[in-house]
């Protein structure tokens, strides 16, 4: 079974690791038909997340790196050696009955191995081709290299994250990796959504660095209109409230080592509740009720709250102060929240698919639901060339000697 | 013409709907967001245009609010719920943040707003999702990354700092992007088959699955990571790569060098700027030639394949320590080597590579009679491109144009 949202929709797709990966994804979960194009020459490493930790057991290779799996499920694999003539000849069928495709090498591959934007549109005129790099296919960072440490410091997202007089925190992983995907899947649809009512295609230039840029509106804003600089001193604060709301607002230690609540008072109704919960004599100080003393006072404010918070188990104050309507959660670790969060669990968010060399893994499930046509993952990601006899026998109309000459000539 | 030319989407304004509302309509869809009686609570965000408070000053809205039209209504009053029921049966997209039941009580739900418009794709983005165990638990941006998964992985390497949530709406913005992906897939599937539908967002469940290897580690291998400087979390402690550079700038110097040739081309660049002499490792930054490709399982079980790739990360951080942030960015990265410099968002906007490309575009809010530098649309789309179409609106400025025609 599977979704039946997008089940119009082939997607020819050249993408890998999380930035591109991470696109077509979502799109298979939807239903459409990802074909994922792989090299046989280089069994598929040049996506590093194919054979990288973390592993289930003891076993490693191209079959058992995690990150890969997780990024691929639902999609068909083939592989295709694009040197050869005939490699070449088969992903032009391919293109000629997809209606998109994805890429994510450097800027410029595609266009060398002979499949540029102009190529594509030869082969399917109305074809929509979706490219996806670091830095984008145009300017002077064309030919930069980027993962997504690197598309999340230039595009921003490293140096405002972090406390005061203290070095950039970034983000503790390669978030705009995601988020590139998201943009990236935005865009296919976007595209499609175009051709549909315009009947064109197009090519369409993703680049991670600037979707990184985009992310960052408020801060650049008030460069640009006020002239003032995020590097300045006190900034960033990135765990208080940047629109100069809320306070308390911040992480404060809890009982035990390495345990963590946040909190955020919206509002001076909520900080006479969450006064009321403190009971000290300093939480009902006049100068603290409303919202501009408690901003004035933050430092103090939040040395206060962390002193108090630290005598408690942090699960039971975030359900106390949630009970009194006061945003607040534990610092989730990541057994917490897959394992042992009633949200989750209720939501699906973690299936439960088998691989074929893994066996029973847990992947990342989609954070929607529909009403009439909801996602499905039910296929685990393809292991290398799986879906050949699929794709060239019952797409592309080859017959099994046919295919049989192709693996014998080391074409797939 | 931009791609979503001809979309109509009423957009109930909240926190959670913002971002998803702003970039639909900075593709071209023709977005009224719907505001109460005063304004949206957005407005009330700082900073303010001059530092100056007001409903029409706030950054915050401005940025969020591109290219919308504006309409008040009050839907706590049977009028403003016709409107609104008016407005949704032209349109046929909803999207809204309210609190699970709020719609409901007032008789505007997706139920009652699909009969007078049986093909609505109508989208909700909640704390949790409109049901379940957790649909009333508050939640705010900070709450939601703490809770979520992303700030247990940012930080720094002593624990007794806090964990850190990354700045700028993230958790916000991330339901905001998946409430688009969903919407577009929805509206194609109408546009197919002529059959609309709810889309039920969690922000939780999306910032959740955007956590990259705390999660799989997790579910896979059920290892947790744990929170480093400026680097990714890690199951166990990792290399630094975050680099102070001699303008006390910093540079992500990434997991490089790899590959035979970015180790080739580390020693000459030690060379050319003199450095080859103080750098103790250079024998074992040479035998990197060897090795094709260092993946990383190779770099935490062979220990010689350690030793050579740690040489190289020693070169890099030694280099990068010697230029100016930005010098080092170009000069890694014109020699193949992927680097990033650390940029603050004014270094962003005014980055030559962001400007080339037309990402900072200029706004006129003539209202002022001034312009400003805006972030533009990521998505280059050369067939149907994407801007900014307009400044965020004013309080109700499109009330008298938009209820006119309805």
């Amino acid at each position: 079974m599977s979704s039946s949202l997008l089940n119009d929709v082939r997607v020819c797709d050249f993408t890998g690791q999380l930035a591109g990966a991470g696109a077509t994804r979502h799109l298979a979960a939807f239903g459409a038909q990802v074909i994922r194009i792989e090299d046989p020459l280089r069994q598929g490493k040049w996506d590093i997340l194919r054979g990288s930790p973390p592993f289930k057991d003891e076993r490693r290779g191209i079959e058992f790196g995690s990150g890969f799996q997780n990024h691929n499920v639902g999609k068909l694999g083939v592989t295709v050696d694009l040197r050869t003539d005939r490699g070449r000849e088969l992903v032009t069928e391919l293109v000629r009955v997809s209606d998109v495709v994805t890429e994510n090498f450097a800027s410029g591959v595609m266009e060398r191995m002979g499949f540029g934007y102009e190529e594509l549109q030869k082969m399917k005129e109305d074809i929509i081709y979706v490219s996806n790099c670091g830095f984008g296919q145009t300017g002077p960072y064309a030919k930069f290299k980027s993962w997504g440490p690197i598309a999340q410091a230039v595009g921003g997202l490293t140096f405002t994250s972090g406390l005061t007089d203290m070095p950039p925190a970034g983000w503790g992983y390669s978030y705009m990796d995601h988020h590139g995907g998201y943009f990236m899947a935005i865009g296919i649809l976007a595209a499609l959504t175009h051709r549909n009512t315009s009947g064109e295609g197009q090519w369409v230039d993703m680049s991670c660095s600037e979707a990184g840029a985009s992310l960052i509106g408020p801060a650049v804003l008030d460069y640009t209109v006020n002239g003032r600089p995020s590097r300045r001193d006190g900034f960033p604060a990135s765990n208080r409230d940047s629109s100069s709301t809320m306070a308390p607002h911040g992480i404060y230690a809890t009982q035990g080592d390495d345990n963590w609540i946040a909190i955020s008072v919206r509002d001076d109704a909520e900080w006479a509740s969450f006064a009321a919960e403190i009971g000290e004599g300093w939480a009902t100080a006049e100068r603290l009720s409303t919202v501009a003393g408690r901003l004035g006072l933050e430092d103090v404010l939040d040395a206060e709250v962390d002193r108090w918070t630290r005598r408690y188990d942090r699960h039971e104050l975030a359900d106390r102060l949630q009970r009194c309507g006061i945003p607040t959660a534990v610092v989730a670790r990541p057994s917490e929240r897959i394992d042992a969060d009633t949200a989750t669990e209720a939501w699906g968010l973690w299936p439960t698919i088998e691989h074929a060399a893994m066996g029973e893994v847990r992947v990342d499930g989609l954070p929607v639901h529909f009403s009439e046509t909801d996602w499905e993952i039910c296929k685990a990601a393809p292991t290398l060339g799986e879906d050949n006899d699929y794709v060239f026998g019952e797409i592309l109309g080859l017959t099994q000697s046919e295919i049989g000459s192709l693996r014998a000539d080391k074409v797939i | 013409m931009g791609a979503l030319d001809g979309i109509k989407i009423i957009e109930l304004s909240s926190d959670g709907t913002a971002f998803a509302g702003k970039l639909l309509a900075d593709m071209g869809a023709d977005v009224i967001v719907v505001e109460p009686p005063g304004g949206s609570a957005q407005r009330r965000y700082g900073p303010f245009l001059d530092d100056v408070v007001g409903p029409e000053r706030s950054l915050h809205w401005w940025h969020y609010n591109t290219s919308k039209r504006s309409v008040v209504l009050d839907l706590n009053d049977e009028i403003g719920q016709d409107q609104f029921r008016s407005l949704v049966a032209e349109a046929g997209v909803v999207l809204e943040g309210e609190a699970p039941g709020r719609l409901e009580a007032l008789g505007i739900d997706y139920e009652e707003l699909r009969a007078g418009r049986p093909d609505l794709v109508h989208c909700s983005i909640t704390p949790f999702g409109r049901t379940g165990p957790r649909c009333d638990e508050q939640m705010t941006d900070l709450t939601m990354l703490a809770g979520g998964g992303p700030v247990w992985s940012c930080g720094y390497d002593d624990h007794e700092i806090p964990p850190v949530r990354g700045g700028g709406n993230q958790g916000y913005q991330t339901g905001g992007v998946w409430a688009v992906i969903s919407m577009l897939a929805a509206v194609l599937h109408r546009q197919r088959t002529d059959v609309g539908q709810h889309i039920d967002v969690s922000n939780h469940a999306a910032v959740n699955v955007t956590t990259e290897f705390a999660s799989y580690s997790w579910l896979v291998a059920a290892t947790e990571v744990q929170r480093q400087t400026g680097r990714h979390a890690a199951a166990r402690p990792t290399q630094p790569t975050q680099a102070l550079c001699a303008d006390g700038r910093y540079l992500n110097t990434g997991v490089p060098p790899r590959r035979p040739a970015e180790f080739k081309a580390l020693s000459e660049w030690l060379g050319e700027l003199g450095l080859d002499r103080e750098f103790p490792l250079r024998l074992l930054l040479e035998m990197g030639g060897q090795y094709e490709h260092i993946g990383m399982a190779e770099i935490e079980e062979d220990p010689m394949i350690g030793e050579v790739f740690g040489a190289g990360r020693e070169a890099v951080m030694l280099i990068a320590s010697r230029l100016s942030a930005y010098e080092a960015f170009i000069g890694f990265q014109t020699r193949g080597i992927p680097v990033g410099a650390i940029n603050a968002p004014e270094d962003v906007i005014s980055d030559p590579h962001f400007m080339a490309r037309g990402f900072a575009i200029e706004i006129e809010h003539e209202d002022l009679g001034r312009s400003f530098t805006y972030p533009g649309v990521p998505i280059k789309m050369n067939g149907s491109p994407s801007s900014i179409s307009r400044r965020a609106p004013h309080v109700g400025e499109h009330t008298d144009e938009i209820m006119g025609d309805s």
